[in-house]
């Protein structure tokens, strides 16, 4: 009779944990910056249709990275669990923090259960209704939860981008500033992001119910740093 | 509550109905609802004009022959495009709503797109059509959608049988107890390419009409400061018309000999 070889369970969570990140770095990073009306969401995207940042709720947005088809998946429940609990109970009992919950706990199980974990990273923000109540909530692999107040950045390059933002970020920033600094973190000292390579949502407090809106062709030309 | 995941072979894709069905049994309905007093609403109408289309409704709804609400709002917006409004039985009917405006949004973020309006219209229908066992037991809901037609630069009206059945008007719709005598006096008034504030009258004028000959419509009430429900929706989007508006023009039509 053949024993199967002991793997310590350490090095099964490491190795899971490794392959992850491994998924997470083949693909383009996304920020998360608060300015002075929201929530400002950049991402390096160049593809038109195949969305990173999309709205979840009236006030509540998504941002994923890594492998498309995990984090759209989670993105579709995010979207089903948001519009059922606003049916049963009421719009404003909608919030981030239960969602981000939710997928702490979906992510979190599969990491330990599945086979394989799933190769992505996500963002959960909230726009309240004053800026001291805004709230962005990052989300990894392996289902942790990391409460940011100020900005959030999420992605294989995700340490050199966060070094790059912490320098140019500061309270109070209006749109344009805060899309100033979250491209130019992405973009690096040596390259520079046009409006056709980035995918840019705000969650602004100034949009009405629904505060979620894609800043687009010639408004995001406009507001980027020439 | 835990993220609502399905196998590939039970996923509900965009229809929030479905998503309910599979998350939440369904609500079991009295058996014999016409001995109840059921709280209805009562006249909506709908007219296109140059820019888009109008859409307006009164304030009563009643219970048998009670008045049971004097401020009930009937015109609500579907989505930023289009507007539903309601005549019949108020409770289904405003579940019906909200069920509906919820369906157009879940669409759109699930699926990244708007539905056409085409589209939207053949929703509602089923939505109508799903409720034929409760208007068979007294629970009718009759709706009238409207909405501007990006793709056709218009815009267009649906009005719905029990049956949901869907009939697309080219220029005026009404529905509810006092839609005979509205929708005749927006029949007469009607010309092609009416300006907003011409529209705006004639569905004024109709209501007026209708409640002076429907019990079960209200008219305005000009000392509670109570006017109908009116509403444009053009390429720029749903809009209400407000009370200071209404008041001055409700004025007008009196004074212009309405009231004789």
């Amino acid at each position: 009779m053949t024993m199967p070889f002991y793997v310590a369970p350490e090095q099964v969570m490491k190795d899971r944990a490794d392959y992850a990140r491994k998924g997470i770095a083949r693909g383009r990073s996304a920020v998360a910056v608060l300015y002075t009306d929201g929530i400002l969401i950049a991402a390096e995207n160049s593809s038109a249709t195949l969305h990173k940042v999309s709205e979840i709720y009236d006030r509540i947005a998504f941002a994923g990275v890594g492998k498309y088809n995990e984090f759209d998946q989670l993105r579709i429940a995010g979207v089903r669990h948001a519009d059922l609990k606003g049916y049963q109970y009421s719009r404003e009992d909608v919030d981030a923090r239960g969602l981000a919950n939710a997928y702490a706990q979906m992510l979190g199980q599969i990491f330990t259960h599945e086979m394989k974990p799933m190769e992505v990273e996500i963002l959960v923000a909230e726009v309240g209704l004053d800026a001291s109540l805004d709230q962005v909530f990052h989300i990894l692999y392996d289902g942790s939860v990391v409460d940011e107040d100020t900005y959030s950045v999420i992605g294989g390059d995700a340490e050199a981008i966060g070094a790059r933002l912490e320098a140019a970020f500061q309270p109070g920033l209006d749109l344009a500033g805060a899309l100033g600094a979250a491209v130019s973190a992405l973009a690096g000292p040596d390259r520079t992001l046009t409006a056709g390579e980035l995918e840019v949502a705000v969650l602004s407090r100034a949009n009405g119910r629904r505060a979620f809106r894609r800043v687009e062709d010639a408004e995001l030309v406009a507001l980027l740093p020439t | 509550m835990t993220l609502p995941t399905f196998s590939s072979s039970d996923d509900p894709g965009p229809s929030f109905a479905d998503l309910l069905k599979r998350t939440r049994p369904t609500d079991a309905l009295p058996e014999r609802a016409h001995d109840l007093a059921i709280t209805h609403g009562t006249t909506v109408l709908g007219v296109r004009y140059a820019d888009g289309v109008v859409m307006a409704g009164d304030r009563r709804a009643t219970s048998g022959n009670l008045i049971s609400h004097k401020t009930m709002e009937k015109v609500f917006p579907a989505d930023r495009l289009s507007g539903v409004a309601i005549a019949g039985a108020a409770g289904p009917a405003i579940e019906m709503v909200k069920l509906f405006q919820l369906q157009l949004e879940h669409y759109e973020k699930v699926e990244g797109a708007v539905l056409s309006l085409e589209g939207k219209a053949n929703q509602l229908g089923q939505m109508v059509r799903g409720n034929l066992p409760a208007a068979m037991q007294g629970l009718a809901v009759v709706p009238l959608f409207a909405g501007y037609d990006l793709r056709r630069a218009q815009g267009r009206l649906f009005e719905y049988d029990v049956t949901g059945g869907r009939y697309e008007e080219l220029d005026h719709v009404a529905s509810g107890s006092g839609s005979l005598h509205a929708g005749t006096v927006v029949k007469l008034g009607f010309r092609d390419g009416l300006s907003r504030e011409e529209a705006i009258d004639l569905v004024l004028h109709a209501l007026y009409r209708a409640a002076e000959e429907d019990s079960a419509t209200g008219g305005p009430d000009l000392i509670r400061g109570i006017f109908p429900v009116v509403a444009t929706i053009t390429a720029e989007g749903y809009q209400r018309v407000d009370d200071a508006e209404l008041r001055t023009r409700v004025e007008a039509i009196i004074a212009g000999g309405a009231a004789g």
